[in-house]
């Protein structure tokens, strides 16, 4: 992974009551979540990179491009940095109406932004009617997606957002997570996106950093952090994997669409999506069980042959983790220890994943 | 019988020059003082906080009768201006400007600083990310943002200069035409028993300090709030 990392973090400084120390090497696209509970070192992470915050011995280079580095002295200060910052809740100049919001980061960039990226981006966050509003005028969503646009608009290198997501209610949430899946899809740039939210981050990474305390824990490709037991991901109630599937079919007369992934096949209620398309699937721990043969007669159709990998202790001790692996596509399974016993699961034993319930995240 | 005399004109035209030198001044010099209370951690914040809120406790005589020794022929300031050529300041303009600037500066630096404070860090933090330097965030945020409280601390601050009375006694003496401003001519009115004069000057200074605080008071969107809350 260090030959394709192109944000390269180590920073480390003493704040009062936390210390934070953090060694990154990240990709040079797509999204990399920085995900922790309050007090992880997440933000302070993401303001590192920003320059907003100024570790006291920190080395920091995109794209091979030094923006910090205190051995050598050299400091680039935040507004010198071709960066895209969406902050945690709305931070539009109140003395601006929407239009100035976004010229004001425009004209401040070196050769400009042509008029038709700049309809293109008011188009991709569908904020062209709102131009002319106050932002005091705007709803909290439409605030965010105009403050998405005002950095995008600055035409950066890299993206930076602050838990953006945050102080917005699931309605509003589920209005903005669309544009940022679709902004997912259309960015050249990498974005590092901030989140204690694990729905979001099944949603948008492709990297996941996982902090605590200040340090980090792990740093991998999404499915594969997720499907680590060891992790304290793994103990969360909404612990799960996201598998990378594509539309193979859909079935009319059952009202199903077919999923294809490595490890075998999945149906979900029918969604209009074009055959071959890219999906992600999420499929929670506790939603899944372990069957030892697979010709049982169940309502649970979605199952397939998987061998056991590991188990470990779940935070309630009557239950157990069950690590899976179908045909190189991981999973994991919430049991009891007793069924553990019964079923005689071991490390290497061939078994049958049965699995109730599936998100389809588009 | 009119009922201003030229001595009484010339004691408003020289306010009014006083008060409007003093204003500039004060927000020149006020302003990154404020900036600098608003944001700094330091521990002198407490020591140059309190200097400055001085003058809203000291009697106008104490300050005068120290700015007065400072620039007198012996003091550091007076043998300063001395060696420059500029000469000795007290009982002139300047001194009374100088006087007058320190005198006024907690008009001027507390609402500079409380509406720096109410913008807060966060907008300073986006200007930065939408590349603008902390220079031209300061002229297209921070200025717009505390229109306000910059509009009550000129208005403070010239109001309050209008108003002294102490200070100038102490500094500037009583020279007409250079040190002469309306206060210390109703005093002389009434020294002489000319009330009618003295009417017409202190009920226009009455009339003068209504208008001011109504126009604060009504026009400005902040000092309405903090009244409400405060």
């Amino acid at each position: 992974m260090d030959k394709d990392a192109a944000i390269i973090l180590r920073a480390r400084h003493a704040y009062p009551g936390f210390s934070f120390d953090v060694d990154l090497a990240l990709p040079g696209k797509g999204v990399t979540v920085l995900f922790g509970h309050s007090g992880s070192g997440k933000t302070t992470a993401l303001r590192c990179v920003a320059g907003l915050e100024r570790a006291s011995q920190a080395f920091l280079s995109i794209n091979g491009e030094v923006w910090q580095d205190d051995a050598a002295g050299r400091f680039i200060p935040p507004w010198q940095r071709p960066i895209g910052y969406v902050f945690q809740e709305a931070s539009l100049f109140a003395h601006l109406d929407v239009r100035r919001n976004l010229v004001y980061g425009m004209r401040r960039t070196a050769g400009g932004v042509d008029a038709a990226e700049v309809d293109r981006i008011v188009a991709l966050l569908g904020i062209g009617h709102l131009l002319d509003r106050a932002p005091d005028r705007l709803s909290g969503g439409e605030r965010q997606r105009v403050a998405i646009a005002r950095a995008l608009l600055t035409r950066p290198r890299l993206l930076l957002m602050d838990e953006p997501l945050s102080a917005l209610d699931t309605a509003r949430k589920q209005e903005i997570l669309p544009y940022l899946e679709r902004l997912h899809d259309a960015l050249e740039i990498p974005l590092l996106y901030v989140t204690h939210q694990i729905e979001e981050a099944a949603r948008l990474a492709d990297h996941l950093v996982l902090l605590e305390q200040g340090k980090v824990l792990a740093s991998a490709p999404l499915s594969e952090a997720l499907a680590r037991l060891d992790l304290p991901l793994a103990r969360e109630h909404e612990a799960g994997v996201v598998i990378s599937a594509e539309v193979a079919s859909h079935e009319a007369e059952w009202h199903l669409t077919h999923l294809r992934f490595a490890g075998g096949n999945i149906s979900v209620s029918h969604r209009p999506l074009e055959v071959g398309r890219a999906v992600r699937v999420r499929i929670l721990a506790r939603d899944v069980s372990i069957a030892l043969s697979g010709d049982h007669a169940s309502s649970i159709q979605n199952r397939f042959a998987c061998t056991v990998t590991s188990i470990a202790p779940a935070d309630d001790p009557a239950q157990c983790l069950v690590g899976l692996d179908a045909a190189g596509t991981r999973l994991f399974a919430r049991v009891t220890r007793r069924a553990v016993s019964q079923l005689d699961l071991a490390p290497a034993r061939w078994v049958w994943a049965q699995v109730k319930a599936v998100a389809l995240l588009e | 019988m009119p009922f201003l005399d030229a001595q009484d004109w010339a004691a408003v035209w020289l306010t009014l020059q006083l008060a409007t030198t003093v204003t500039i001044l004060l927000l020149i010099v006020g302003t990154p003082i404020a900036w600098w209370l608003a944001h700094t951690r330091s521990r002198l914040r407490g020591i140059v906080s309190a200097l400055v809120a001085m003058p809203l406790v000291l009697p106008p005589t104490v300050l005068g009768f120290y700015l007065l020794l400072l620039m007198g022929p012996n003091g550091p300031i007076g043998q300063l201006t001395q060696a420059l050529g500029i000469g000795l300041l007290p009982f002139s303009f300047g001194g009374l400007v100088i006087a007058s600037t320190f005198y006024s500066m907690p008009f001027v630096v507390q609402p500079v600083q409380n509406a720096i404070e109410a913008i807060g860090p966060r907008p300073l933090e986006v200007a930065a990310t939408l590349r603008a330097s902390p220079w031209d965030t300061f002229w297209t945020v921070v200025v717009p943002l505390a229109r306000p409280g910059f509009l009550t601390a000129a208005i403070l601050g010239f109001a309050h200069t209008v108003g002294e009375f102490g200070v100038v006694l102490m500094i500037g003496g009583n020279i007409p035409g250079v040190t002469r401003v309306i206060s210390v001519q109703i005093f002389d009115r009434v020294e002489a028993m000319e009330y009618a004069q003295a009417h017409w000057l202190a009920g226009g200074m009455v009339a003068f300090s209504f208008t001011v605080l109504l126009l604060l008071y009504t026009l400005n969107p902040q000092a309405r709030r903090s009244r409400a809350h405060g």
